[in-house]
């Protein structure tokens, strides 16, 4: 299973639903590790009655139909499927007006979901859901990008403290690719995924929906950050490295013709 | 999906997901793919089928460069410098080199013979760009190796007759401890063209770069690009073929620099801005106003602004 993990972790991001699906088949009895370990490019479900997207995932999956947060109905139909409770199914649907709206705020576009059922101890678990499709042929504003693509998992589990705090435990997974191809350039394609967690005990006066945004809004910027200046940057260091800008090159003392690899 | 459905794969389909792992492995990664791939299968006479199918296309394809066992020099594994299976040519040094592919050494060297050397009219060529680009690459890579062959015309013994030579570039940096391995590759196809006396040159850029340290990041980019100049002397040849591969090679170089830079605040945003155009946080608690906004938006048939 660790061996699976390191070549997840070594192939290129945009193979990963070929690899995951590979591994899959070599290593049935893994199945629920590796399904719950590696993340999957999300897909979208089109809801019967509202025409609107949904995203499928394991969390909203019965069998092999999904629950639209639309509509609460099973796609394909299900004749006695899981339901969250009707506290929970209020929460749910709440949670997905706003984060529509905060998808909207934040990705100019793109497909939000989200999924909450009970946990045990009162507890229970929420599942925000986001993709983007950032290609100029879809919802890519600027047009700068050929192919794009921001996929974010969030999951939450909730689990009362005391009255007035509950601990909220948020694990993290964004899976993004971008492509450029232009003249100049040729093709230039970046992609990755991480993966990272974040617990908080907070105050519920405001009430969950406001905690498990914030704490998903703060999650998201940190790993755009990340991903932008760590990930990239490093990228970006690792090309210098190799054949450093002329600049730099012109300084370099010119001892040592034969450079051999070490 | 139950275990029971899903039927075992065949062996045939074994042998090719344990070749495609280890032919997607990054620059200097396949050894490890290597190791992880062999426990994941769990049997030794599959993997060792796979590895010898896969080993030498990726060698090949990620331009390994080899000792001598001697120490005498080193060979470029590339489809240009094979010359019969696992063996492979140093021009420089006039010898082949036998390779081991899955445990990526040279086995042993023998002296080339006459026929797979090119003549002298076309080594005086090939001799005079291997050293201005061995110099350039000397310059322009810390640690980069490089090396020419002739591809086509192997055997022309004087003017009058088009030939090909073929120049390759590669620099590899791996840092293992630091997460973050990277590959530059060139390959420059040298057409000399006798009836228009013209030299044209086409090349091939690919870099790749992996950040692995508690995630799974990837570059790969690729570029191509020609040009052309005058058929000359060996010496002239040479200078003017090496300055082309030099200007295209930095103006690339730049160019991905200029890529990164717009990332952030252009590129990047196309997928997930920075911040909402209000330029503060989404107020969480108090997004009733954001419904009836939203409402306002869509019976004005407002614009979304960028």
């Amino acid at each position: 299973m660790e061996a699976a993990m390191g070549l997840m972790r070594r192939i290129p991001p945009k193979h990963s639903e070929a690899a995951l699906s590979a591994l899959l088949s070599l290593l049935p009895h893994h199945s629920a590790d590796l399904l719950s370990q590696v993340d999957q490019p999300l897909q979208v479900l089109c809801d019967v009655d509202s025409g609107k997207e949904f995203i499928l995932c394991e969390y909203n999956r019965d069998a092999d139909s999904y629950r639209s947060p639309w509509s609460n109905k099973y796609h394909p139909p299900l004749d006695d499927g899981l339901y969250p409770s009707q506290e929970l199914r209020k929460l749910e649907m709440e949670a997905n007006d706003v984060f529509t709206v905060y998808c909207d705020q934040y990705y100019e576009g793109g497909t939000s979901s989200v999924y909450i059922w009970e946990n045990e101890d009162e507890g229970f678990i929420g599942c925000f859901l986001i993709k983007k499709d950032g290609s100029r042929t879809a919802d890519g504003r600027r047009g700068y990008l050929e192919e794009g693509s921001w996929e974010a998992i969030h999951v939450i589990e909730v689990v009362p403290l005391d009255e007035a705090t509950a601990r909220y435990c948020l694990t993290s997974s964004v899976m993004l690719s971008l492509t450029t191809n232009d003249e100049s350039s040729g093709a230039f394609s970046l992609s990755g995924s991480i993966r990272r967690q974040m617990n908080m005990d907070l105050p519920v006066d405001e009430g969950h929906l406001c905690n498990m945004g914030r704490m998903v809004e703060e999650m998201e910027s940190k790993l755009r950050y990340s991903l932008d200046q760590v990930y990239f940057g490093k990228t970006k260091e690792m090309i210098c490295t190799l054949r450093p800008p002329s600049e730099l090159v012109q300084t370099s003392l010119p001892e040592q013709i034969n450079k051999r690899r070490s | 999906m139950s275990d029971e459905e899903e039927t075992q794969p065949t062996d045939e389909q074994k042998i090719e997901i344990a070749k495609w792992f280890l032919l997607n492995a990054p620059a200097g990664e396949i050894q490890y793919i290597a190791k992880d791939m062999k426990a994941v299968l769990q049997d030794e006479t599959l993997y060792i089928t796979a590895a010898a199918e896969a080993f030498p296309l990726y060698n090949k394809s990620h331009m390994i460069c080899l000792d001598f066992p001697d120490r005498s020099g080193e060979v470029m594994v590339t489809p240009f410098s094979e010359i019969g299976e696992n063996e492979y040519l140093d021009p420089r040094t006039a010898q082949v080199a036998i390779v081991d592919h899955v445990n990526q050494v040279c086995r042993r060297a023998r002296p080339a013979n006459d026929e797979e050397l090119p003549t002298p009219y076309i080594e005086e060529y090939r001799y005079a760009l291997d050293i201005e680009v061995t110099k350039y690459v000397s310059e322009a890579y810390p640690k980069g190796i490089c090396s020419v062959h002739c591809v086509n015309g192997k055997d022309v013994e004087e003017p009058g007759m088009d030939f090909e030579l073929v120049v390759v570039i590669s620099a590899a940096r791996l840092s293992p401890q630091n997460f973050c391995n990277g590959s530059w590759r060139s390959i420059w196809n040298v057409e000399f063209k006798d009836e228009a006396q013209l030299v044209e040159v086409r090349g091939t850029l690919q870099v790749g770069a992996h950040y692995f340290e508690e995630g799974n990041v990837q570059l790969d980019a690729k570029h191509e690009c020609k040009d052309s100049t005058m058929f000359t002397s060996p010496e002239d040849s040479a200078h003017s073929v090496t300055t082309i591969i030099r200007h295209h090679e930095t103006e690339y170089l730049n160019s991905l620099q200029t890529s990164y830079s717009k990332l952030p605040d252009a590129t990047f945003k196309d997928l997930r801005r920075k911040l909402p155009v209000t330029r503060t946080l989404f107020p969480w608690h108090n997004t009733s106003q954001f419904s009836l906004r939203k409402d306002i938006q869509k019976n004005l048939g407002l614009e979304k602004k960028k």
